[in-house]
């Protein structure tokens, strides 16, 4: 992604051309083009990568089930919902934010950057007290785990079994745990992507890292849009 | 570029634009990066080969008197670590390919020149952490990491060479990455999909396995690296985990890896063979969707690993056909390259050498992995040295026999200078036969019986075992070889002209070596790929006017 930044270009160029191309390419359209399939080649390595993830969570599910949904019970549904939609909006002013570059309304852009990185930062903060809450009632998986005599949702009369349980939370540690530092990461691109585009980078011709970086922060947000539902809602009917 | 001559004052190229350790280490030129992974992958083949001659020195004997068995763990657990994640996977990508694909598509770099410095970096990092942990003590659970004894058995350092191999990963998908997006974007004009060098269309085939591959086998790792430190009990049966998981997770990255080693050597000697026998290749399209085809198809073949571990028999006679169903794309390259051979007038030059040993070597290998997919045969060689040879065959014999026609063959533009054809074709000659020697006697060995990762043997073994380590000294000498000629070139060898083959290719229409941006302007491209027939008319025109 930033790998379309302007650098001074070592050969000798005869053609004048935006500051923004890089010697290697022959024009901005190719540039951008280029970028913007290496970010969706990224993303499907990504996709590969929170699969594996996802096939033993299915795995574990399928065989565990109700083990499965007293441990889900255990979580806040609340604080992930509105994690969930802390991120869709986050979402909604990334591309408000490649609008405005668009139109160069500069103001508009900074702003909508900003707000972008705070629900971020919100987003963070409601997991780091879910994660709090699960540490304190020791269902963190290793020595200190504990899942003693919890029901199981569609079998009350029946106990989890706290082995299986600890699966979940591994699972669940493992995934909201990656899904977080892809958030973190996230938020060091926009960081970046704030800072020229206060630099003044960004014009209605040249926002090529702004879509790219649009692009990684939509695929983090699928992601939890993902995590959600199957980690905070099995088996939660009444 | 019609003349040979080699003009007496020094061209600028990329090797001689700037010196300094800065402008190697700092470089963004891909021919330069392409050098740091020579480099580097050379490094860690003789340090893997290392191991490698250890095995075959304890194995000379029954008794285990030169190592102890946790030793001998650990040596072929490091061979095989080094050997596949930090000298195969990358070698004919991160070198030739790195070197040779902008010049094959008429570009002026990769697409994200500073990724693929990256890659190298991330390369160096997951390098130097393999070897902070072989010297502090090493790893003995096979290359293959399998739970739970890695997971809750083991003593050695399993974390810290998982986390190795999942950072060198990750140099692998941005390598891959970066391919991709070449060959979509950056081709020049004219250069359709049809035109492209078959070179190109097996690194794409590669490329795509490195993507959706390798981010698999790193979130394996991951979890293996969590499960060994918490003991959260997803691989482990006694918490309620399923071992048999792990098994799918790695294989699913790891089959498919055989072919990013295999395919690119495939391109390597589907350049060579059109070369040296003067011929356009045959059947283009069938090779260039071959590649394809077994890269698809290498994804869906994962569980003939697993043919032993309690999987369904339903799944495995599934994953059996699909086995065999990879063995026609294979086979379709196999008969083309004979194809293309049929009454072509053949030059027998050092880089054909190693193509015809591939061809031949890889057909062994290969029809041997058959005898593996049938479940009846896999039941009875498991396990033991029939596999071992088998995927020598198909790694050394296959992915290294290419590497090194590769480097012989793009030497000249690589360095500027021709290496010695006498040595060479005899270093070739030397590494067949060393080749053969070492792992013929080890097909031998498993149809006995002989099982895998075992330090001793009964007596009724030896004699094959002591031809086996025989002809690994031999094989020691055949890769010496080349290492000294083509350093001895660098600086005593001839300077090469700018298409010492007459081969069809951009990067054959650019000066040996080549500038920092390879081609003086846009190469714009009117001819289809290996049309040897019109550059032959070319030089016997050209040769007519001169009389």
């Amino acid at each position: 992604m930033s790998d379309s930044q302007a650098v001074v270009p070592t050969s000798s160029h005869d053609d004048i051309h935006s500051p923004a191309l890089r010697h290697h390419f022959a024009t901005e359209e190719q540039q951008r083009d280029s970028s913007s399939l290496g970010m969706w080649i990224f993303l499907a390595t990504e996709v590969m990568f929170f699969g594996g993830l996802f096939c033993a969570y299915l795995i574990y599910r399928h065989w565990y089930f109700g083990d499965f949904g007293a441990a889900s019970k255990s979580i806040n549904a609340l604080l992930g919902g509105v994690n969930t939609a802390v991120l869709i909006c986050s979402s909604l002013t990334v591309v408000l934010a490649i609008w405005a570059a668009q139109t160069a309304r500069r103001g508009i852009m900074l702003a909508m950057l900003a707000l972008t990185m705070l629900f971020g930062l919100t987003f963070l903060g409601i997991k780091g007290v879910e994660y709090k809450d699960k540490f304190e009632e020791h269902h963190v998986p290793g020595a200190t785990f504990s899942f003693e005599k919890v029901p199981i949702p569609s079998h009350p009369d029946q106990y989890a079994n706290p082995q299986h349980a600890q699966i979940f939370f591994a699972l669940y540690f493992i995934m909201t745990g990656l899904h977080a530092l892809h958030m973190v990461v996230g938020l060091g691109i926009f960081s970046w992507l704030f800072w020229a585009a206060w630099k003044g980078r960004f014009t209605p011709d040249y926002h090529t890292p702004l879509e790219i970086g649009g692009l990684y922060w939509h695929f983090v947000d699928i992601v939890w849009i993902y995590l959600f539902p199957l980690l905070y809602l099995i088996d939660r009917h009444p | 570029m019609a003349t040979a001559t080699v003009p007496q004052v020094e061209r600028e190229d990329y090797l001689n634009k700037e010196y300094g350790i800065a402008s190697w280490l700092l470089t963004t030129d891909h021919k330069r990066i392409a050098l740091l992974y020579l480099i580097s992958i050379t490094f860690f083949f003789f340090i893997g080969g290392f191991f490698a001659l250890l095995i075959r020195l304890e194995l000379l004997t029954p008794g285990g008197d030169l190592v102890q068995a946790d030793t001998y763990n650990k040596l072929f657990t490091m061979h095989g670590q080094v050997m596949v994640f930090f000298f195969l996977i990358p070698s004919i990508p991160a070198v030739l390919g790195n070197f040779l694909i902008p010049l094959m598509v008429g570009a002026k770099d990769l697409a994200f020149p500073r990724i693929n410095l990256l890659s190298w970096y991330l390369y160096i990092i997951a390098g130097i952490m393999m070897m902070h942990c072989m010297l502090t003590g090493g790893v003995d659970t096979g290359w293959t990491f399998y739970t739970p004894f890695s997971t809750a058995f083991s003593n050695t350092k399993v974390i810290e060479a998982g986390l190795a191999i999942f950072v060198s990963g990750f140099s692998s998908i941005l390598t891959g990455l970066n391919f991709v997006v070449t060959i979509h974007r950056m081709r020049a004009p004219g250069l359709t999909w049809s035109r492209l060098p078959l070179f190109v269309w097996a690194h794409y085939a590669t490329s795509i396995i490195q993507i959706l591959g390798t981010p698999v086998i790193a979130i394996t790792l991951v979890l293996v690296v969590a499960e060994r430190a918490l003991h959260l009990g997803i691989f482990d049966p006694k918490l309620g985990g399923d071992p048999l998981l792990f098994q799918h997770l790695f294989w699913f990255y790891s089959h498919p890896a055989v072919y990013i080693m295999i395919l690119p050597s495939m391109g390597v000697v589907t350049e060579i063979i059109p070369c040296f026998s003067r011929k356009r290749v045959f059947g283009y399209m069938f090779v260039a969707l071959s590649s394809i085809a077994i890269a698809v198809f290498g994804f869906l073949v994962w569980a003939h690993h697993m043919f032993v571990a309690g999987i369904s028999v339903y799944a495995a006679l599934v994953f059996s056909i699909l086995s065999y169903a990879v063995a026609v794309p294979s086979a379709v390259k196999v008969f083309n390259w004979t194809a293309t051979l049929y009454k072509g007038s053949i030059h027998y030059d050092a880089p054909m050498l190693y193509a015809f040993g591939f061809v031949g070597l890889f057909t062994m290998g290969g029809l041997t992995g058959l005898f593996l997919a049938a479940l009846g045969i896999d039941v009875h060689v498991t396990d033991t040295y029939f596999v071992i040879a088998h995927f020598h065959y198909i790694m050394v014999g296959g992915a290294l026999m290419g590497y090194l026609g590769g480097m012989h063959y793009w030497w000249p533009k690589i360095s500027g200078k021709l290496y010695p054809e006498g040595w060479a074709r005899l270093a070739a000659l030397i590494v067949f036969i060393g080749f053969n020697l070492t792992f013929f006697p080890q097909f031998v060995l498993g149809y006995l019986g002989m099982p895998r990762r075992y330090y001793q043997y009964p007596p009724e073994y030896q004699v094959l075992n002591v031809l086996s380590t025989a002809g690994a000294t031999v094989l020691a000498v055949g890769y010496l070889l080349p290492m000294i000629y083509f350093l001895w070139s660098m600086r005593y060898g001839k300077p090469a002209p700018d298409n010492p083959w007459r081969a069809a290719g951009l990067e054959w229409t650019v000066q040996s070596p080549p500038t920092t941006f390879n081609f003086p302007e846009q190469p714009v491209v009117t001819w289809e790929a290996y049309n040897y027939d019109e550059i032959d008319r070319g030089y016997q025109e050209e040769a007519q006017v001169v009389r």
